[in-house]
């Protein structure tokens, strides 16, 4: 019985790419790991965003209106709704002059109760050192 | 030795990260590792059918084939990922997998190193 945990980094600006949609949707595989891995083993991820990548947490996204695909602000709602750990660089956040107010902090509207958390880089680079692996998107 | 998971999403032409991970991982097999594979997004495309090789553009196939044939490695694509982009099962070369994005996690769990080459 052993736990992995996984940290998706996410740097990527939202939609110039598809890495941060990839980010998401691998870390929300997490949950479903389990049919490949012997009883008692788990995937932890752990999912921070951080530099260009914090503008995925922009509120009020209309990928589906622009593009005609979910957005990245559903892929953040459902991992928070299944309860991943979201971590956002403070530091980035201040440099592009955002507030919590406008990022995407819960999913309360789809019934999550896991919230992201606006934390130093300090604690992001805490959290890769405690990592089994590093994934960056 | 030990067993390294590569994931890799940039696209067999317009990019050589694909090409880079497909030569890291054949140097890790030479080493005596198995490598798995992941290939996600753009570089889904490695597993369509009826690549043909020229000199301005990347070939990988061969040498997938290769790796492939000494059972130590292991190459999966993101199915849905290669459904969106209209490469079917029937569209998949031999030797290749498809699998969701839980195989990749799952080939990380037991991975002693894991390469996220990542790409556009």
């Amino acid at each position: 019985m052993a736990t992995k945990k996984l940290a998706f980094i996410v740097r990527s600006m939202p939609y110039k790419t598809e890495a941060s949609r990839l980010a998401l949707t691998h870390a929300i595989a997490s949950q479903t790991v389990e049919i490949y891995l012997e009883d008692g083993d788990m995937v932890e991820p752990v999912v921070a965003f951080m530099g260009d990548g914090v503008l995925n947490c922009l509120k009020n996204q209309n990928a589906m209106g622009m593009y005609g695909v979910t957005s990245i602000e559903q892929h953040l709602k459902n991992s928070l709704l299944l309860d991943l750990k979201v971590l956002i660089c403070k530091e980035d956040v201040e440099r592009f002059g955002l507030s919590e107010s406008s990022l995407i902090m819960d999913a309360e509207d789809i019934g999550g109760e896991t919230k992201a958390t606006i934390v130093p880089f300090s604690e992001i680079q805490q959290e890769m050192e405690t990592s089994n692996h590093l994934l960056f998107f | 030795m030990g067993k390294l998971t590569i994931g890799c999403f940039s696209s067999l032409v317009g990019s050589l990260s694909l090409d880079f991970a497909v030569k890291l991982a054949n140097t890790a097999i030479k080493k005596g590792h198995t490598v798995d594979f992941w290939v996600s997004g753009n570089a889904t495309m490695l597993s369509k059918k009826g690549q043909r090789a020229f000199k301005d553009y990347s070939a990988l196939m061969k040498i997938v084939q290769e790796m492939t044939a000494t059972g130590k490695f292991q190459i999966t694509a993101c199915e849905a990922c290669a459904e969106a982009r209209g490469y079917h099962k029937e569209d998949t070369l031999e030797g290749f997998k498809r699998h969701s994005m839980d195989w990749y996690l799952a080939s990380s769990f037991s991975a002693d190193r894991v390469l996220h080459i990542g790409g556009d």
